[in-house]
């Protein structure tokens, strides 16, 4: 027997270890059909490295700037998990998000229905009701707060629906404990100039996953390139004079 | 199907109310009276008035004469109509189709509605002792035909009350169980018995003219079987037209129409309840059943309803109503009892709902669908969608659905143009050649600037407070005011970066001028 098949039969071996122990854990994989969502090594933060769908994701924002670049990164995952036709569902009792600019993401904003509700308890009634019809392929709501109650019903109603769920926390008064299989946190990050061209480059974000159930919270920097997600390689990112006459 | 008519009989519509309103009425004789030509002329004289042989027609001055102690009351104009309207809308808890035969009766189309209340006979009676419980001295009876149940009403033999007898309103003061007091024979005609019926009867129960009643009176024609069989043309000839149309109407040769009070709707289901139904569990109930019935109907039909009105029938009168929406045709019985589960709550029972009624003023066509074997993602056109936005349309509103598509427009404000129809297309393609914030401010906000030179981004900006260094920028994209829609000064947007790496998008109102920093909006938030 070879070293590298050894090697090999050693990987296989610590890769069942890992799946099983996810299993004593309590793990239960979330979706049989796996979405790609082209996120690339944030996925592998994730059981089994596999973005959790069918599953509640929850997004920290502290200043409208950080609530933009949310609604960008969210916009990306949407191109994916819309691919196929998919109807996704905005919720929000205060909502300043606009759609034309969701299209730049390679999501059709006339298949987003918008949900402008005047009271927040509506928008979390309204998210349940959302989160409980099969098929769509997300429910975003924007809750200031929301109970660990509350968000345990969204969770029973995505387990039964396997409908992705976000929802989009600004400033909370309450940083608690809810249920959800991820808190994320995304900031604009400086961009950097496309081949030395002058002007603002690809949105770019620093990416912070604070909490992955049975994962590895972890920090990644991205930007939105060409239709997809692209990990950008920790460089110091050059600042210089770069104000040009662009227009 | 056969048709079958019941007609109702007010004897004394306006003096049994007032004694309904003031009992103490009851005891003593007492008209209402309408001047004319300048006299005062009994209209409505009370059953011990009838008895002591005053008449309407009668001038108040000779009744008074001939009844001391007699009561006399001003007539309020259009009372009689009020009251028979008000009298035929609660009559729809026996038939949809209920009309007003003036001036002191009620037509009320029983096709098909008797098998409820358990058979013809049973139905006339609980019509009847109803409305004597409540004091109005009826009668009424039921036939194939209007004329037939008009002349049996008022003229037939088997007469459920012996008229003027005042039977009725002793029966009343004693309240005693009013039904001992009907007697055996209920006048239901049997089907096609309408000639036997209407044989021993007077001509002025044929619904004529009163010249022409006295006219076969004086020919000493004082029954119908007189002069029925006699030839047409003769009977024409000396009569007129009239005769044979009212004869053919009352023996079912010709049609004859009445005016619902209320316009029957097509898809409309009804459930009499034997008890009145007081509790949320029993209004769930009799509305599962309402709409498992109107469904197959609709889906045997191929339709499905846009509206639907459950209407709940108290047993004091009133009515209490409750409506749904859908934004797509449905005949999905589980999905619009969903819907009217959260309005139940608004409906009142008080003392007890005794009919439900379930109507759908609006239904459009719908094609049968293909059944989906796999129900793996949902699209627009899809039904579980439709339902969703059903329910949060009737929890919160139609204003707080929308869907956004493409508009001709550069103005950023007017890109986009709001639909609340699921299923309407875009008829251009989303932009992408320009960069658009994924937040936008409902409205420009102003900030302060320090602009180097003409169309040149700003070198810094302050927004509430906050000082931003503009690292990176890119512009300016002139936006024109559409002149054609309103007037006002162009725009000069730029998307800047800050040394943090925030994004934004600004722009200036109107052309540089050197001498102000002022003219200068932040419109959005870029990802």
């Amino acid at each position: 027997m070879t070293s590298g098949m050894q090697a090999a039969k050693k990987r296989e071996i610590i890769e069942q270890l890992q799946k099983d122990l996810l299993l004593l854990q309590g793990y239960s994989p979330p979706s049989a059909h796996p979405v790609d969502v082209g996120l690339g090594p944030v996925v592998a933060a994730f059981p089994n490295a596999v973005f959790p769908v069918g599953a509640m994701h929850e997004f920290l924002s502290d200043t409208t700037e950080h609530t933009a670049a949310t609604g960008g990164f969210i916009a990306g995952l949407l191109a994916s998990l819309m691919r196929q036709g998919g109807v996704c569902v905005w919720i929000s009792a205060s909502r300043t998000v606009f759609p034309p600019a969701l299209s730049t993401f390679g999501v059709s904003p006339d298949r987003i229905i918008f949900i402008d509700l005047e009271r927040e308890k509506d928008v979390l009634w309204a998210m349940e009701e959302a989160l409980k019809c099969e098929g769509l392929a997300a429910v975003i709501g924007e809750i200031r707060d929301i109970s660990l109650t509350s968000s345990r019903r969204f969770q029973l109603a995505v387990e039964q629906s396997r409908v992705t769920g976000f929802m989009l926390r600004h400033q909370p008064r309450d940083r608690n404990a809810i249920a959800c299989i991820a808190r994320w946190r995304i900031t604009p990050i400086a961009s950097e100039p496309v081949d030395d061209m002058p002007g603002v480059g690809f949105p770019r974000w620093k990416v912070e996953l604070l909490k992955a159930r049975n994962g590895k919270p972890g920090v990644w920097q991205l930007e939105w390139a060409a239709g997809q997600f692209r990990t950008v390689d920790e460089k110091i990112v050059k600042h210089g004079a770069v104000i040009r006459k662009t227009g | 199907m056969c048709r079958r008519f019941v007609t109702i009989w007010f004897r004394h519509l306006i003096t049994d109310w007032m004694i309904i309103r003031q009992p103490a009425l009851k005891e003593q004789p007492f008209v209402v009276a309408a001047p004319e030509h300048g006299r005062m002329v009994i209209t409505a004289a009370s059953a011990a008035a009838q008895e002591e042989g005053i008449s309407t027609g009668m001038v108040v001055a000779d009744a008074k004469a001939a009844v001391a102690g007699l009561q006399v009351f001003d007539e309020k104009p259009g009372m009689a109509g009020r009251l028979l309207k008000a009298l035929g809308k609660w009559c729809i808890r026996y038939t949809p189709v209920v009309a007003i035969d003036q001036p002191d009766g009620l037509i009320l189309d029983a096709s098909g509605c008797a098998h409820l209340w358990g058979g013809e006979e049973p139905y006339l009676k609980e019509i009847v002792t109803r409305l004597r419980a409540y004091g109005y001295d009826v009668r009424a009876a039921m036939a194939d035909t209007i004329g037939t149940a008009w002349a049996v009403t008022r003229y037939g033999q088997v007469a459920p009350v012996s008229p003027g007898s005042g039977q009725p309103q002793a029966s009343l003061s004693q309240s005693a169980p009013v039904i001992s007091n009907l007697p055996q024979p209920v006048p239901v005609i049997s089907n096609g018995g309408q000639l036997e019926a209407l044989l021993p009867l007077p001509p002025a129960a044929l619904r004529l003219e009163a010249g022409i009643v006295e006219r076969l009176q004086k020919l000493g024609l004082y029954r119908i079987s007189n002069f029925i069989s006699m030839p047409r043309h003769a009977l024409r000839r000396r009569f007129g037209q009239e005769i044979l149309l009212r004869l053919d109407q009352a023996l079912g040769y010709e049609e004859e129409a009445i005016e619902p009070l209320e316009p029957v709707q097509p898809y409309e289901e009804r459930l009499p309840c034997l008890e009145p139904i007081l509790t949320r569990t029993g209004i769930e109930i009799a509305l599962e059943r309402l709409l498992e019935t109107l469904c197959a109907r609709l889906q045997q039909e191929g339709k499905g309803l846009r509206t639907a009105l459950l209407k709940c029938f108290r047993i004091d009168g009133r009515t209490e109503q409750v409506t749904i929406g859908t934004n797509r045709a449905s005949h999905h019985a589980q999905h619009l009892f969903r819907l009217f589960e959260n309005k139940i709550a608004t409906l009142r029972p008080g003392p007890g709902i005794e009919l439900f009624v379930l109507e759908a003023p609006k239904t459009e066509e719908l094609p049968a669908q293909q059944e989906t074997l796999w129900t793996s993602g949902c699209s627009l056109e899809s039904i579980r969608l439709a339902e969703l936005v059903d329910r949060l349309i009737n929890r919160v509103g139609a204003h707080a659905i929308r869907r956004y598509l493409p508009d001709e427009h550069y103005w950023p404000e007017r890109s986009v143009r709001q639909t609340a129809d699921l299923l309407e297309k875009a008829t251009t393609a989303w932009r992408e050649d320009h960069p658009r914030p994924v937040q936008l401010l409902p409205k420009p906000e102003p900030v302060e600037v320090a602009a180097p030179i003409p169309d040149y981004p700003p070198m810094l900006f302050r927004y509430k407070g906050t000082l931003h260094r503009i690292k990176r920028a890119d512009g300016p994209e002139r936006i024109e005011r559409e002149w054609w829609l309103e007037a006002g000064q162009h725009r000069d947007y730029y998307v800047v970066e800050d040394e943090e790496g925030r994004r934004y998008w600004l722009f200036r109102s109107g052309h540089y001028d050197a001498d102000r920093s002022t003219g200068w909006f932040i419109h959005g938030f870029f990802a």
